[in-house]
């Protein structure tokens, strides 16, 4: 049986999309569009569960079942939902401060389990929908209306959290590199376990270009790191520069001076994620920062796998339960 | 009436028959007073007699040795007639060491049997236990009691000797020891806890001949020590007919949500965090996997219930249980779960509180928080069991009207129903009510899915992912009526708020009348939620049979409440709500009513006892006419 071919405005909701004009969420949104068709799993398959904030309320927008939850705790409906429901598709729609302050504890838990999910973290590093309170990834030194002398607290990166998590798939996209993005989502739809996708989003309003480094064309080519899985760590305009690594630290080196036998082979594969790790740790301005997948480990059990196989194997060794069965289990007496 | 065959062990000295026996065995957190308590308790239910427990032990799981602190108790009362507590007073009590002594000596009634290990009895007891003299030989312990001093720590060594245990392995066989000589003392057969030994202890056949040899030499000791000159018999109890079994509350609560699963053909999702006392749940539960039991430990008590509503989403019976301070933290999902209209189950095993509080002690003070501990107008249903058998059918009641109204449901269990047991009459599975759910199928008629279109009952349709042509999006922001898109129109606002608020109150119209023990009016009317139903039941009773004009209303429906319960109120002169809490249900019943209804409040972390009720209806009734 062939499946009806749906386009990106299949999965179009009635509702009028009321984020922001020029926010970076729509295009986030578009290319969720367009991937959702190339996977070939019905609407009626697909939940898109999300916390709160300005990111969160993007099931509204989707023409699959979806729930607009509370916040920070998208993980775990999702957890519930997935854990007895396998055969659906799950999506997690999350932000900075839903994922990473409120629900950061969810967020560490459901990726260690490796539930087959996957989760797009929008990170625009500022509280949108509170209008302008700092976020646990602004950056030290911040203005925002909650730190008018300049942020205090140093930055989180849920790259970092997700690999200390051993995350079987964590990667970051941007926005506004629009092919980069579709190709890093369907990446994550395809992977079998929890997938992590940061994307950096812009926040016209009340973060306008933080992330203009990475974002901006012109800036890019210097400030970020495509990754390729099994190929070197080339940037720069004219990919003249390249990534060493030198005993327990990366280094920036000119491809001129170095052989390309001793730049650094990017292993999405390596279950140790010890130099995934030094990867999300390359920050802006000091190193480019690295786009792509960073991490992508097959083979890893994933708990709805095995709480359903749990059940199955109960079922087979101790047959189907018996209620009457289990009531005269053990020590009863009679009376007559 | 019973066909059963009590087999009791062939004692030589004469045999009393009595009609109950209260016994309470004290000893340290460590002594196994608890595993003395249960094996007790189902050999008596085995042999036929009515049981009531309580065990009473400290909050951490071992307190110093030999402090007041760290003493554990385990009450229970059999009996050949049927009874609702387990016991005031008591009739004998098995002390271990001082501070096991000081600290429970004064609830056995004067002449009763106290039976102390001496070996428990040294001056580093004394000590650790706070006392300055041996309390053995005070002038006021021997002169109340019959008192019974028994080595036990070198009897028991004496009698596992041969199985070359090591001194501390040796000493722990002590309870087993205790266990014969109370056997012995009350005709109680050895056979149930001689399977129980080899059931728990078969991998180690040494430990196991060492506690048989342990149980074998107190019966003995009974049996041959002039101190005892007589043993005591309870024969069986007069029950319905039926077969029975065991039952403490926390486990017929998950057989009454297993049963409920089959029942409305749904697989049981359980989402939890560990918490005193509603652990036992998930450890039962998580046994059941072949009943499509999945059970999630989840990393919070947030997440527990985040979980439980994703699965409820997803079209699976979804329950979640705590103690008070986790439901607090649930209270924002909870919201959610109501304004969702999902349909799933929280349970309640309330503790003492507020805060920590005390985690393993008893008490009823969640009742408001029930009903109000969430934002904005968000009622919920709520209901209580009133014994541990009783939880089986509570879970399958709370289950079926989470299904016909979709929402979530609270259970209010508590620590003493959970812990304590009784026999529970075994239902036949057909007598059992099936639950009927319906999810709904897209119809193509070519118009749009409403989510929010309402039942007779208010319900809305339980459309579930995976359904085609039936997406949807749920969300906390206010739904529009019948599409659920949001919205924030006033007029819509008030309407969905009046809604949701409706559709909980009409459930009044389908449950049933709240009845009523004695007559329909009267001096005064009782009125009782939860578990203390045992003790305001008894109480209520004997002062009928004395002469007084009180009856009892125990109520299981607590929001919305019985249709008729105003009415009921308002036929006595006076209304008396004893409560484990400063007054929540008499709160409750005047806001409703404009009934003035007198409180009798305790918050000790015990439960009534039949003595202190008693005394309570008598200063509000008039003297009693003559029978």
């Amino acid at each position: 049986m062939s499946l009806p071919v749906l386009k990106a405005a299949d999965f179009a909701s009635d509702q009028d999309v009321r984020w922001c004009p020029g926010c970076g969420d729509y295009s986030i949104l578009a290319q969720m569009k367009k991937v959702l068709p190339e996977l070939g799993v019905p609407r009626e398959k697909i939940v898109f569960v999300s916390g709160i904030g300005c990111s969160s309320r993007f099931p509204y927008y989707m023409n699959t079942y979806g729930m607009h939850s509370i916040h920070g705790r998208a993980p775990t409906f999702a957890t519930g939902l997935k854990s007895t429901r396998p055969d659906l598709m799950v999506w997690v729609i999350t932000g900075d401060g839903d994922a990473l302050s409120i629900g950061g504890n969810h967020f560490i838990h459901v990726l260690r389990r490796n539930l087959d999910i996957n989760i797009v973290l929008f990170n625009n590093r500022i509280y949108g929908l509170t209008k302008g309170q700092y976020s646990p990834t602004s950056t030290e030194g911040q203005v925002t209306k909650s730190t008018p002398m300049g942020s205090i607290d140093h930055p989180l990166s849920p790259l970092s959290v997700a690999l200390a998590a051993e995350a079987t798939f964590v990667a970051r996209s941007l926005d506004a590199h629009v092919k980069h993005l579709g190709a890093v989502l369907k990446r994550a739809s395809e992977h079998k376990g929890t997938s992590l996708v940061e994307v950096y989003q812009n926040c016209n309003v009340f973060n306008d270009g933080a992330m203009a480094y990475a974002q901006e064309k012109k800036q890019r080519a210097d400030n970020v790191v495509e990754l390729e899985h099994g190929k070197p760590l080339v940037f720069g305009k004219n990919n003249e520069k390249a990534i060493r690594l030198v005993g327990t630290h990366l280094e920036i080196v000119e491809r001129s001076e170095v052989p390309d036998d001793d730049l650094l082979i990017h292993d999405e594969k390596d279950p140790n994620p010890s130099i995934q790790m030094m990867l999300a740790r390359m920050r802006y301005p000091e190193m480019p920062e690295p786009i792509g997948v960073l991490r992508d480990v097959d083979n890893v059990a994933t708990y709805d796998e095995q709480i359903n196989a749990q059940v199955e194997l109960a079922k087979e060794t101790r047959g189907e339960g018996d209620l009457d069965k289990l009531f005269h289990a053990g020590d009863t007496w009679v009376v007559d | 009436m019973t066909t059963r065959k009590i087999q009791f062990m062939t004692t030589t000295k004469h045999v009393k028959s009595v009609s109950g026996i209260t016994v309470r065995l004290a000893g340290d957190s460590g002594d196994g007073m608890q595993l003395l308590g249960t094996q007790l308790t189902n050999t008596s239910a085995l042999a036929g007699n009515d049981v009531a427990t309580f065990p009473d032990f400290p909050a951490e799981i071992r307190a110093p040795r030999g402090t007041r602190a760290g003493v554990s108790g385990f009450q229970v009362q059999f009996a050949k007639e049927e009874i609702f507590t387990p016991g005031d007073t008591l009739d004998a009590l098995v002390v271990m060491n001082p501070a096991a002594l000081v600290t429970n000596v004064q609830d056995l009634r004067k002449g009763g049997i106290l039976i102390a290990n001496e070996d428990g009895f040294t001056e580093k007891d004394f000590k650790l236990a706070k006392v300055e003299a041996n309390p053995l030989e005070a002038t006021v312990i021997n002169d109340s009691y019959r008192l019974i001093k028994v080595p036990m720590t070198q009897l028991t060594r004496a009698a596992v000797s041969e199985h070359g245990l090591s001194p501390k392995i040796a000493d722990r066989c002590k309870n087993f020891f205790a266990m014969g000589l109370v056997y012995w003392l009350f005709g109680r057969s050895l056979d149930p806890t001689l399977r129980f030994i080899e059931n728990k202890f078969g991998k180690k056949p040494d430990v196991a001949a060492a506690n048989v040899a342990a149980l074998r030499a107190g019966w003995a000791f009974g049996e041959t020590t002039e101190a005892f000159g007589e043993s005591y018999q309870v024969e069986a109890a007069e029950l319905t007919p039926g077969t029975y079994r065991n039952m403490m509350g926390n486990q017929a609560l998950a057989w009454g949500l297993v049963a409920a699963s089959k029942l409305s053909g749904k697989e049981l999702f359980y989402g939890t965090y560990p918490i005193t006392p509603a652990s036992d749940i998930l450890h039962e539960l998580t046994k059941h996997k072949n009943f499509g039991v999945r059970t999630f430990q989840a990393e919070d008590e947030i997440s527990a219930m985040c979980a439980t509503i994703g699965a409820a989403f997803g079209g699976t019976m979804a329950v979640t249980a705590s103690s008070g301070p986790g439901i607090a933290l649930k209270a924002e999902a909870m919201g959610l779960g109501m304004m969702l209209e999902l349909p799933m189950v929280v349970v309640n095993v309330q503790r003492g509180g507020p805060s920590t509080g005390l985690p393993t002690k008893t008490e009823q003070s969640d009742l408001l928080q029930a009903l109000f501990g969430r934002n904005g107008e968000s009622p919920i249903p709520v209901i209580a069991p009133q014994s541990p058998a009783d939880c089986f059918n509570t879970a399958i009641e709370a289950w079926r009207i989470a299904t016909e109204c979709m929402v979530p449901v609270m259970l209010l269990s508590d620590g003493y129903i959970a812990n304590g047991s009784e026999p529970w009459k075994i239902p036949t599975i057909d007598t059992l009510p099936k639950i009927e759910i319906k999810h709904p199928v897209d119809n193509n008629d070519g118009e749009p899915f409403l989510p929010y279109l309402r039942n007779e009952n208010l319900g809305r349709p339980w459309a579930i992912p995976g359904t085609e042509g039936l997406m949807h999006r749920v969300g906390g922001l206010e739904k529009e009526h019948e599409t659920g898109n949001v919205s924030y129109d006033p007029a819509n606002h008030q309407l969905m708020t009046e809604t949701r608020a409706a559709k909980v109150a009409k459930i009044a119209e389908r449950i049933p009348e709240q009845e009523v023990f004695g007559e329909p009016s009267g001096d005064l009317l009782v009125v009782s939620w939860g578990g203390t139903y045992g003790a305001c039941l008894t109480a209520v009773r004997r002062c009928q049979q004395a002469g007084h004009r009180v009856s009892h209303a125990h109520l299981r429906y607590l929001n919305p409440f019985p249709r008729n319960l105003g009415e009921l109120l308002k036929s006595f002169d006076r209304v008396l709500v004893p409560e484990l809490n400063m007054g929540q249900l008499r709160m409750l019943l005047r806001s409703e009513f404009l009934v003035d209804c007198i409180g009798y409040n305790k918050v000790q972390g015990k439960p009534f006892a039949v003595s202190e009720l008693i005394q309570q209806i008598e200063t509000h009734v008039p003297s009693p006419v003559a029978v």
